[in-house]
C-alpha cells in the first residue's frame, strides 16, 4: 500500500472537500495485481475473477491487438504522456476476495463509504425503486433488489457474475458492439476490464425499477476500466443510470470504461450518466481523465436508444457516446450537459451512424464553460446509401461564463443518401452582467442566480433524467460552477 | 429612510451625477423627472447596487451605508428596482423565477419560505389585481413578453415582494392608458405609512393617477428644481430648458 494512500487530510484539502464533497478516501486493505501491463497481469484478473478460458483469450485477444495500436491525439484536450506500465490494473478490497453473499456481510468500511455517498446499500435503507450495483474499484461489492428483479426474469448483476452464470448472453454480445479492435483504449479496455454491470431484460419485459451503477475510484495509482453490457431483448424497456465519484488526488488517474448497450425488435433503452469525478484543483491539479466508450446498437426494428449525460467532473472527459442506428425505424437520441469550470477540459458529443431505413437521432448538447476551461462539442451524423428517410436534428448551445474560457462546435457530417433530412442548430451565448444584476436585485445570490440561469439553459436536458436524478443534477450543476462569477 | 448627500458618479470616465441631494422619509412617494440621458437611470442603477460607476458621496438607507451591501442584501432589506429594460433570461420559468426570489428574500428575512401551494396562491391573487395573464408567468422570464407586458411584470414581482423603497425606472414609457391605469393601482394599493416611492418619470400623466408629495427635477447631474405636483404641470408646459 502507497504511503500517500493513508495520509491525513491537508487543510487545502479540507478545504476542497468543501466543494468535492466525494473527494475523500476509504482506507482499506486492498488486492493488487502486480503493476504494469503485460499478459501475466492479464492473466492474473482472468484467474482472480475465475473466468473462463473463452474469456481470457478474449482478453489476450485484445492485448494482443493493443499493442499494435498508437494512442491517439486528434483531440483537443492534450495530457501529458500516460506510462501505462506505471500502473495498477486491479485493486479490490482484500474483502472481496470471496464476495459475501449478504450485503450486510460486507466490510462495515464499504457500507459506510457508500452511505456517505449517499448510496445505502442495506436492505433496510435503499433506495426506494432504484436497484444499484456499487462497483468499488475493481470490484462490484454489491447489488441491490437482486430478488425482486429476477421474478421478473431480469438479470442485473456485475459482469464477472454475468461471465461465469450467463455465459452464453456475454458470448454472443460482448465486443459486438465495441469490437475487441476498435480504438486504443476500447482495446485497452477489452484486455484488462475489471468489473462494471450486466443488465439483460428478457422479451416484453418492461424493467420496473431503474437500474443503477454507482462507480467509486478509491486507489491510488489505478486506473479504471469498467465493462458494462446491457441487453434488451425484444419489446423489453430499462432505464438505467449510471453515477460516479472519485476521492481527490493530486495525480490525474485514468477511467476507460466501455459500455456497449444493444436493443432488439421493439426496445428500449434509456442510459443516463451523471459523472461527477474528481475534477482537479482550482488551479489544475489532480482529477481524473475519463476517457471512455459508449456505445448503443439499435439492432432490431423499432429499437431505441437514448443517451442522457451530465458531465460535471473529471480533469478531461473525452467521450462520445453513439448509436448505431441499423434497425428500420429505429431512433437514436443524445442530451448532453458538459460543465467545465476552472482547468476542466471536455472534448465530446455523439455519433449517430444511420443505417437502416427511416431512421431518425436527436441530438440536444447544452455546453456550459466557466473558469479557464475548454469545451469542445465534437459530434458525427452518418447516413449511408441504404439509410431512406433518415432524418436527424442537432441542436448545439455553448454558455460561456467570463472571458477567459473557450468553446467550440465542430460537427461533421456524412451523408451519402440524397432523401434525408439533416438540420443542425447552434448558438453560443454569454451569462452577461445584467442578467446576474437583474437576478441579484430580485434577492438571488450571485450562485443562485448562476444556478437558476444555467438550469434554464440546460433544461431540456435534465428533463429527460429520471426523477429522482434529476434534482440531484440540477443541485450539481449550480455547484460545479461554484466560484466561477464574481 | 434613504439619504443621499453630495452624491458623483463617472461611468467610463463621463460624469453623469454631479453632487446629488435627495432624501426620502418613510410613507413618501418622489417624482423624479429630466430629459434624456440626464443621469436617472443611472441613479436608480447604483441604488440597486449596480458595478460598473466610479463613485463618491454617501447614501444611507435605514442608517445603513448602503455601499457596504451587496445588490442581494439591498433587496433583501428591501429596495426594489422596476427596471426601465427589464431583463429576459431564456429557458428560466417565469415562476420559477419569481418563487425563488420570494423565498431568497423571505430567507434573508428569517420567514419560512413559501411552498409551491402558498406561492402560487399569493400569485395568483397579484396577477388578478393587476390584471396579468397568469398562463404568461408559465413562460420564459420576459422572453416573448411586449414592453407592457414586461413592465408590468415588474410590479407584479414588486407587489409580490412588498419592499420598503420602491424605485421605478420610467414603468410608464410604453404603458397604454388602460396599462398605466392599472400600474398606478397597483402602485397605490402598496402605499402604506412605512414604505416609499421613488418614481422616475418623463410624463406628467403618470402623477395624475400616483400623487407625489415631491417632484424634483433632474439636470445637468443635480437636481435643480423641487416642488409640489404643481411642477409636474409647470413643466409639462414649459419644457426643461425655460424650467428655470
Ligand atoms: N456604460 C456607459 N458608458 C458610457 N456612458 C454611459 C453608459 N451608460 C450610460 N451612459 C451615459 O450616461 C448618461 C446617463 O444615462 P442614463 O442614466 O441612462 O440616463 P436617463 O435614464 O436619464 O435617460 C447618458 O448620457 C448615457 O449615454
Ligand atoms: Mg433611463
Amino acid at each position: 500500500m502507497k504511503e500517500s494512500y493513508n495520509k491525513s487530510l491537508t487543510e487545502k484539502e479540507v478545504e476542497n472537500l468543501k466543494n468535492y464533497k466525494y473527494g475523500f478516501s476509504t482506507d482499506i486493505e486492498e488486492v493488487r495485481a502486480p503493476k504494469g501491463l503485460n499478459e501475466e497481469v492479464i492473466k492474473f484478473i482472468s484467474k482472480i475473477k475465475k473466468e473462463p478460458e473463452w474469456m481470457l483469450n478474449f482478453r489476450l485477444k485484445a492485448f494482443e491487438r493493443f499493442k499494435k495500436l498508437k494512442e491517439p491525439n486528434w483531440q483537443k484536450p492534450k495530457y501529458p504522456k500516460i506510462n501505462y506500465q506505471d500502473l495498477y490494473y486491479y485493486s479490490a478490497p482484500k474483502s472481496m476476495k470471496d464476495k459475501p453473499k449478504d450485503i450486510n456481510d460486507l466490510d462495515p468500511k464499504l457500507l459506510e463509504t457508500y452511505k456517505k455517498l449517499g448510496i445505502p446499500l442495506q436492505e433496510q435503507k435503499r433506495l426506494n425503486g432504484i436497484a444499484v450495483d456499487a462497483v468499488f474499484d475493481s470490484v462490484s461489492v454489491a447489488t441491490t433488489f437482486k430478488e425482486e428483479l429476477t421474478k421478473k426474469g431480469i438479470i442485473f448483476c456485475s459482469i464477472s457474475e454475468a461471465i461465469q452464470k450467463h455465459p452464453e448472453l456475454v458470448k454472443k454480445y460482448l465486443g459486438t458492439v465495441i469490437p475487441l479492435t476498435d480504438h486504443f483504449f476500447a482495446t485497452l479496455n477489452s484486455a484488462v476490464f475489471t468489473d462494471g454491470s450486466f443488465v439483460y431484460i428478457p422479451e416484453g419485459i418492461r424493467c420496473p425499477m431503474e437500474l443503477s451503477t454507482y462507480f467509486r475510484i478509491n486507489a491510488s495509482d489505478t486506473g479504471q476500466f469498467e465493462r458494462t453490457l446491457i441487453i434488451a431483448d425484444k419489446g423489453s424497456y430499462v432505464s438505467y443510470l449510471e453515477g460516479c465519484t472519485a476521492p481527490m488526488r493530486d495525480e490525474n488517474q485514468l477511467h476507460a470504461a466501455n459500455v456497449e448497450l444493444i436493443a432488439l425488435d421493439d426496445a428500449e433503452i434509456k442510459y443516463s450518466t451523471v459523472q461527477n469525478w474528481y475534477p482537479g484543483d482550482e488551479n489544475g491539479k489532480g482529477g481524473i481523465y475519463n476517457f471512455v466508450t459508449k456505445r448503443g446498437l439499435c439492432k432490431g426494428n423499432n429499437s431505441k436508444i437514448s443517451w442522457t449525460q451530465v458531465e460535471t467532473g473529471s480533469a478531461i472527459t473525452w467521450k462520445y457516446p453513439s448509436c448505431i442506428l441499423k434497425g428500420d425505424n429505429s431512433i437514436g437520441e443524445f442530451y448532453s450537459i458538459a460543465i467545465t469550470n476552472n482547468y476542466q477540459k471536455a472534448d465530446t458529443g455523439t455519433k449517430m451512424i444511420h443505417l437502416g431505413k427511416n431512421t431518425k437521432s436527436k441530438i440536444i448538447s447544452k455546453g456550459i464553460s466557466a473558469g479557464n476551461s475548454d469545451m469542445v462539442y465534437r459530434g458525427l451524423v452518418d447516413v449511408s446509401s441504404k439509410a431512406e428517410n433518415a432524418k436527424n436534428y442537432t441542436q448545439c448551445d455553448s454558455l460561456l461564463m467570463g472571458n477567459k474560457c473557450g468553446a467550440h462546435t465542430v460537427p461533421y457530417i456524412k451523408n451519402k443518401n440524397s432523401d434525408s433530412n439533416i438540420a443542425h442548430e447552434a448558438t453560443t451565448s454569454k451569462i452577461s452582467e445584467e442578467q446576474l444584476h437583474y437576478c441579484q436585485q430580485r434577492g438571488l445570490n450571485s450562485e443562485e442566480a448562476v444556478g437558476l440561469i444555467v438550469n434554464g439553459f440546460c433544461k431540456e436536458v435534465l428533463q429527460q433524467l429520471p426523477m429522482e436524478f434529476a434534482v440531484e443534477a440540477q443541485k450539481l450543476v449550480g455547484i460545479s460552477l461554484e466560484g466561477s462569477v464574481g | 429612510m434613504l439619504k443621499i448627500k453630495n452624491l458623483k458618479a463617472n461611468i467610463n470616465k463621463k460624469l453623469i451625477l454631479d453632487g446629488f441631494n435627495l432624501e426620502i422619509k418613510p410613507g413618501e412617494i418622489h417624482a423624479i423627472m429630466g430629459p434624456n440621458g440626464s443621469g436617472k437611470s443611472t441613479l436608480s442603477n447604483i441604488l440597486s447596487g449596480k458595478k460598473g460607476y466610479e463613485i463618491s458621496g454617501q447614501i444611507t438607507f435605514e442608517n445603513q451605508n448602503l455601499f457596504d451591501l451587496e445588490v442581494e442584501e439591498r433587496a433583501h432589506k428591501g429596495i426594489f428596482l422596476a427596471f426601465q429594460y427589464p431583463l429576459e433570461i431564456p429557458g428560466v420559468n417565469t415562476n420559477i423565477f419569481l418563487k425563488t426570489s420570494v423565498n431568497a428574500i423571505r430567507k434573508a428575512k428569517g420567514e419560512t419560505e413559501l411552498d409551491a401551494i402558498e406561492f402560487l396562491k399569493l400569485v395568483k391573487k397579484k396577477a388578478n389585481e393587476l390584471k396579468f395573464d397568469q398562463e404568461k408567468l408559465s413562460r420564459q422570464l420576459n422572453v416573448g413578453f411586449s414592453g407592457g407586458e414586461k413592465k408590468k411584470n415588474e410590479i407584479l414581482q414588486m407587489s409580490i415582494l412588498d419592499p420598503k423603497l420602491c424605485i421605478l425606472d420610467e414603468t410608464d414609457s410604453g404603458l397604454d392608458i388602460d396599462a398605466l391605469k392599472i400600474v398606478a393601482n397597483g402602485v397605490n394599493a402598496l402605499r402604506k405609512k412605512n414604505n416609499a416611492f421613488l418614481i422616475i418619470t418623463h410624463y406628467q400623466r403618470l402623477l395624475n393617477y400616483i400623487k407625489p408629495d415631491f417632484v424634483h427635477v433632474l439636470m445637468n447631474g443635480k437636481l435643480i428644481k423641487s416642488g409640489g405636483p404643481g411642477l409636474a404641470l409647470e413643466l409639462e408646459k414649459k419644457g426643461y430648458e425655460n424650467l428655470n
